[in-house]
Parts: C-alpha cells; sequence; structure tokens
C-alpha cells in the first residue's frame, strides 16, 4: 500500500504542476487514466482469489509507470473491495464509472458479480477486463466485457486429448456434483469433449454436495474397467474420490484427469499420495518455463514474499492489456477507443504466453496439461507424448 | 463386486446407526427431537482430531477422550436448552427449535476455531490393513467401524435391560408421572440419557471421519436429515429399530446407487421413509407405547 499512495501523490503533484504550467511543456506525464480495481479483499475464500490478482495488477502498474511505456499518461488504479458480494460490486461499478470517471475496470473477482454489475460498464461503454471470471457465456454480456481468465471448455479438451495421446484413453466413466453449478458446468464441458473425442463414455456417477463416501459409486466403476476416470468435483471431493479409488484397489494404470477446481492445495494435503499422476488443464502454472513468466514469478516473490497463484497471472495479463490498449489508443480520457484498440490486440507477449481475444472477447491462451506430484504436492508440466 | 457394495453398505449403515440410537433414545426418554446431535457428531470429529494432531494421543484414546466430551457436551445441550423449557412447560417443539439453535452457535464455534476448510486425520493414524475377500477389500477400518458400532448398541441395550438405572431410563420414558410415583430419579435419567446420546453421536463422528478422512464444521447438517431418516425407519424412541433401520438405510443407498443410479440415492432413501409412514405409521419395528425405549 505504502507504495501505491506514493506513486498516487507523485501522480497528482504532476497533474497539478500540469495543470499550474499547462503550455510550459515541462508537463512530461500530465494525462491519467483512471482504472478502476474491482477485487474482493474480504468475502471468505473469494478473498483469496481476489487479493492474489489486486497484489499482481499494482506490481503492474508500477512497472508501467517506471518504465513509462505510455509516454505522457500515468496509470491511477482506483481499488475497491467487492467483498464477494453482487450487490456491492454493483454500487461500486456505479460510483466509479459515475464518480471516479475510470476508462476501464479490471475485475470482479467473482463471475456472479460480474452477471449483476458487467452490464453497467457496457452501457456507459467502459471496457472490463475480468481475471478470475470463468462462468459460461460471461462475455455475450458485451462487446466490452474481455476475460483473461480461460474458462474450462478452453482447457479440458486439450487436457483429455493428450490422455488418448499418451495414455491410450478409450473408455471413461465420469464422476461429478449434482447439485453444484461449478462441477455441472465443468461436467457438461467434459461430456461434450470426451462425444468429441469419440470416447466411449461406459458410467456417469454423481453425488451430491456434502457427500464424503464415494466407494458405492467407485466400486460400480471399477467394474466396468473404465482407460479414465473423469473428475467434475471440487478439490475437498476429488480429494476423497482419488483415495476412495486407491482403497478399493482400482487398476493403477487408471488415469484420473480432474477439472479447473482440482488445482489446488487442498487437493494434496487431503489425497496424499493418491494425488499422484491426475492430469489438469490450466492457462499457467507457476514452474511455467518463458522468461516473460520467470520474471514475473521472481518479481511478484520479491514484492510480497509468496508465489504467485494463477489468478495474479491473470490479473497481472490484464493489467498489461489495458495499458498497452491505452498507449495504442493515444488517450487517458476516451473509453470507446481504448475498448477498440483492446479489441485489436492480437499478438499479446504475456505471462501466459502469446496469445489474442476470440471472436467472444475470451483470451485465446493454449491451454498447458499439468500432473499431480503427490509427494512434492504441486502440479508440474506433464511430460511431452 | 456385490460383497465389496454390501460392505460398502454396512459400514456406512453402522455409523447411521449409532447416530440414530443416540438420536432415537433422546426421543424414547424425552419425546423431543434432539437437533443439536449433528452438531455434537461433528464436534466428537474435531476433539477426536485434535487429540491425534496436537497432544498425539493413540487413536482408541483419541476415541474415548472424544466419546466422552461429546457426552458432556449432550448434558451441557440438556442443561442449557431442554431443562429450562421444560421448567417451564414450554411446547416440545420449543424443544426442537431452541437445539436447532443450539447447533447453530456450535457449527460457528468450530468455525471459529477450526477454519471452514474440510481437514482430515494424519496418515499414520489410519488402520491401513486391507483384507481381500475374492473381488471385494476391505478396509481394516470398516471392520473396525462396524464392530465398535455394534459393541456401542449393544451395551446401551445390555444397560437399558439389565441395570437398575437402564430400567430407571425407561420407566422415565414410560411416563414421567409414573417414574416420579416410583422414586425413579428424573432429573439424573434425564442428564444421563443426553450423556449417552452425546456419546454415541460422539462416536460415531469420529468413525465417520476416520472411514472418509473428512472433518468441516458442517458434517452434522447430511447425518442429521439422514438421522431423522432412520428414526422413522426404525420406529420412533425405538432403540433396535434405530440400530437396523441404520444398517438398512446405508444398504438402501449403496444399493440405489447399483440399481438406479447415484442420482436417484437419496430419492430412493425418503422415498422409503415415504412408503413406511404411509403402511406402517409407526415404523418398521413398532413397538407398543409401553414398550419404548
Amino acid at each position: 500500500m505504502p507504495d501505491l499512495r506514493l506513486s498516487r501523490r507523485r501522480v497528482l503533484a504532476l497533474s497539478a504542476v500540469a495543470t499550474l504550467l499547462p503550455r510550459s511543456g515541462l508537463g512530461q506525464t500530465s494525462k491519467v487514466a483512471r482504472i478502476g480495481l474491482v477485487q474482493s479483499t474480504t468475502g471468505g475464500s473469494a478473498a483469496l482469489y481476489g487479493t492474489e490478482q489486486k497484489q499482481a495488477i499494482e506490481l503492474a502498474f508500477n512497472e508501467i509507470t517506471k518504465a513509462r511505456t505510455l509516454g505522457d499518461i500515468a496509470l491511477q488504479a482506483f481499488h475497491a473491495d467487492d467483498g464477494a458480494d453482487r450487490g456491492q460490486t454493483v454500487n461500486i461499478f456505479q460510483r466509479l464509472i459515475r464518480q471516479d470517471k475510470v476508462v476501464a475496470i479490471l475485475g470482479p473477482t467473482l463471475s456472479n458479480s460480474a452477471f449483476a454489475a458487467d452490464p453497467l460498464a457496457q452501457q456507459a461503454g467502459i471496457p472490463v477486463i475480468a481475471s478470475s471470471n470463468t462462468a459460461p457465456n460471461l462475455t455475450k454480456i458485451g462487446d466490452f466485457i474481455f476475460r483473461t481468465s480461460v474458462p474450462e471448455d478452453q482447457v479440458f479438451p486439450t487436457v483429455l486429448a493428450y490422455g488418448v495421446r499418451k495414455h491410450g484413453v478409450k473408455r471413461v466413466a465420469l464422476i461429478y456434483g449434482i447439485d453444484d453449478a461449478l462441477t455441472r458446468s465443468a461436467h457438461d464441458v467434459q461430456k461434450k469433449a470426451v462425444d468429441a473425442l469419440g470416447l466411449e463414455s461406459v458410467g456417469i456417477e454423481t453425488y451430491q454436495r456434502g457427500d464424503v463416501d464415494f466407494s458405492a459409486q467407485l466400486t460400480k466403476i471399477k467394474a466396468q474397467k473404465p482407460d479414465a476416470i473423469i473428475l467434475g468435483a471440487l478439490a475437498e471431493e476429488g480429494a476423497a474420490i482419488l483415495r476412495q479409488a486407491r482403497q478399493l484397489n482400482l487398476d493403477p494404470k487408471t488415469v484420473f484427469i480432474g477439472c479447473n477446481a482440482n488445482i489446488s492445495a487442498k487437493l494434496f494435503e487431503l489425497a496424499g499420495p493418491a494425488a499422484d499422476g491426475i492430469l489438469v488443464g490450466a492457462s499457467w502454472f507457476a514452474g511455467y518455463d518463458t522468461p516473460r513468466s520467470k520474471a514475473f514469478v521472481e518479481a511478484y516473490r520479491k514484492r510480497y514474499g509468496t508465489t504467485p497463484d494463477i489468478y495474479a497471472a491473470q490479473g497481472y495479463d490484464a493489467a498489461y492489456l489495458i495499458a498497452e490498449a491505452i498507449r495504442r489508443a493515444g488517450t487517458a480520457t476516451d473509453s470507446r477507443a481504448i475498448r477498440d484498440k483492446l479489441a485489436g490486440i492480437t499478438d499479446f507477449e504475456g505471462v501466459l504466453g502469446r496469445f489474442g481475444w476470440s471472436p467472444e472477447r475470451d483470451a485465446t491462451v493454449t491451454p498447458k496439461v499439468l500432473i499431480g506430484d503427490g509427494q512434492a504436492k504441486v502440479f508440474a508440466a506433464a511430460p511431452a507424448v | 463386486m456385490i460383497l465389496q457394495q454390501l460392505i460398502n453398505g454396512l459400514s456406512l449403515g453402522a455409523v447411521y446407526a449409532v447416530f440414530a440410537v443416540g438420536f432415537t433414545l433422546v426421543f424414547g426418554v424425552l419425546n423431543v427431537l434432539n437437533l443439536s446431535q449433528g452438531a455434537v457428531f461433528m464436534w466428537g470429529a474435531y476433539v477426536g482430531l485434535e487429540m491425534v494432531r496436537t497432544l498425539q494421543l493413540p487413536l482408541p484414546a483419541a476415541m474415548t477422550v472424544a466419546v466422552m466430551a461429546a457426552g458432556l457436551l449432550g448434558v451441557v445441550t440438556e442443561w442449557l436448552v431442554f431443562r429450562p423449557l421444560q421448567r417451564r412447560g414450554a411446547h416440545r417443539w420449543m424443544g426442537m427449535v431452541a437445539s436447532l439453535a443450539f447447533a447453530r452457535i456450535l457449527i460457528g464455534a468450530a468455525q471459529e476455531v477450526f477454519g471452514t476448510q474440510v481437514i482430515r486425520y494424519p496418515d499414520a493414524t489410519l488402520v491401513d490393513a486391507t483384507l481381500v475377500v475374492g473381488e471385494a477389500r476391505i478396509q481394516g477400518l470398516q471392520v473396525v467401524a462396524l464392530g465398535v458400532a455394534l459393541a456401542m448398541v449393544l451395551a446401551l441395550g445390555l444397560l437399558l435391560k439389565f441395570t437398575n438405572f437402564g430400567r430407571a431410563i425407561r420407566t422415565v420414558a414410560f411416563s414421567e408421572t409414573v417414574a416420579r410415583l416410583v422414586g425413579a430419579p428424573v432429573a439424573r435419567v434425564r442428564g444421563a440419557t443426553f450423556f449417552l446420546s452425546g456419546t454415541l453421536a460422539g462416536g460415531a463422528g469420529v468413525l465417520w471421519s476416520l472411514l472418509f478422512q473428512s472433518v468441516s464444521p458442517f458434517m452434522g447438517d447430511t447425518i442429521l436429515l439422514k438421522g431423522l431418516t432412520v428414526l422413522i425407519l426404525g420406529g420412533l424412541g425405538n432403540v433396535a429399530g434405530a440400530l437396523v433401520g441404520g444398517l438398512l438405510l446405508g444398504l438402501v443407498e449403496v444399493g440405489s446407487v447399483v440399481a438406479v443410479g447415484s442420482g436417484f440415492r437419496d430419492a430412493v432413501g425418503f422415498g422409503l421413509v415415504l412408503l413406511i409412514l404411509l403402511t406402517r405409521p409407526t415404523g418398521l419395528f413398532a413397538t407398543r407405547e409401553a414398550k419404548r425405549a
């Protein structure tokens, strides 16, 4: 926070100088691009994701200010905590748009809040880049809504195809939580990918929120002898399924393929060695071996003392994207011009890799296939086929 | 596969049974539903876990401590919730609602103390042995759970049937007025019943969290519903009925996953209750009022 305050004060001081001496030519950074930063820093587990993104975005703004990539335009972040609450997010969007007159918004943290608040930005013609919303159809809200967070349906087919190539998967069983929106939509994506690859589905099992005993479902699946078991489950449930499958002595060659929600330290904590070999897909992981990604991890660690997570990486790229759009537009106030330049970016070199936008304004990031290491308790890049 | 599913169903049912027996005992004696039973179950699991994790106690000792602590929590429930209400002559619905409120307080306290994330027992404390019978694999834990469950219920049965204290409990269950007339210590019996009920809930909590390696503040909510189901299956206040009903519910749930599909598990379970209520309103193992508890 002290860094932020300092840069804010500097920006204010410089703009004051610029107003006092309007035509002196001394005001190097005379224009301020005001950017709303809506991330939960309170409100349960959403605060974990929100804080990571806020920190990464502030890091990016700091770097951009230092490097003076935007010429005479300075970035000013207006952070507001949405508290993981829909109503609060709507209020914040209103205030940012009407009162603070921001030209762009980064956030909000949860898809739920985004569905309520993004239409306000769309109406006002303010571009929004989300970096942790993964719900389907989010960007259909309108042409001002972008995201760097990659939804399940862009990731899972790649992971499944990897399983087919690497392990010769032909027959699959699926298990998912039937009363949770997240696991249900993960299952829909998984089912579609299974059908698209022409794999045989030998069983679809379900469970309900709060279930801890999966042995009946797994015994049933075991009898079908599938090559792979696909999980539409949260980390806690996924871990229990992995462990109980091992207890029931499922064929150790059976490949487990998880969903986005399984990418969590909790999975290893609860499943232990049973998490060995589980395949998942993600847009990024901390061990991603590119110069840009490594530099980000190092800078983040230096500033905050922790390793950034995937939301931090997506937030960091969102910050650089909006900066790049402002640079190309050459304006600090014309949000429509900034939106058009943002949409025109096709070869952005980010932490997540090289990407642009799909026609629906989702980031076209190449998914990375990761494999669980139960001993080291991390996901690492899966070996090449 | 059938054998494996039978084992899956029985070990699940054994935990349901232990929980439901404690539930039905209070109902039999006091004619009230104690809805804080699920929270006591959850606290039993946490106490057992902390004994193992923090104090490094061996599992049987940890379980004993947890069971005793849960028993005391049962007594506290009676003392804080049911006794004051009874003294004021409140309707028994009020006890039910008040115990639900008490449960929410216990759950909130657990959230504050232990956090909301799911945690589990450390690996070293697990009974890791497995028994291979044909194609089925029986975990040592499943045998232990079934054994402990049967032992706890059997001990309770013997206590109720053959000891003076058991007779006193049964007299209070029959009628509090009669019990007072023959000089049974009604207040002590009520306290003791809540203690026993708490120990059973706590025991079920430890068994459950060992079997499924999952402890969370909300773990009592699901089993409370299952407990109610068993209560009706076995006949309200019927201890033997609760035992059989618990095992039966475990088998029915697993059976419905096998035969109908996992999406219909709860529909089958609760459908069974509806069916029984329609055909045998006093439960599968109905006894005459006079023989209750």
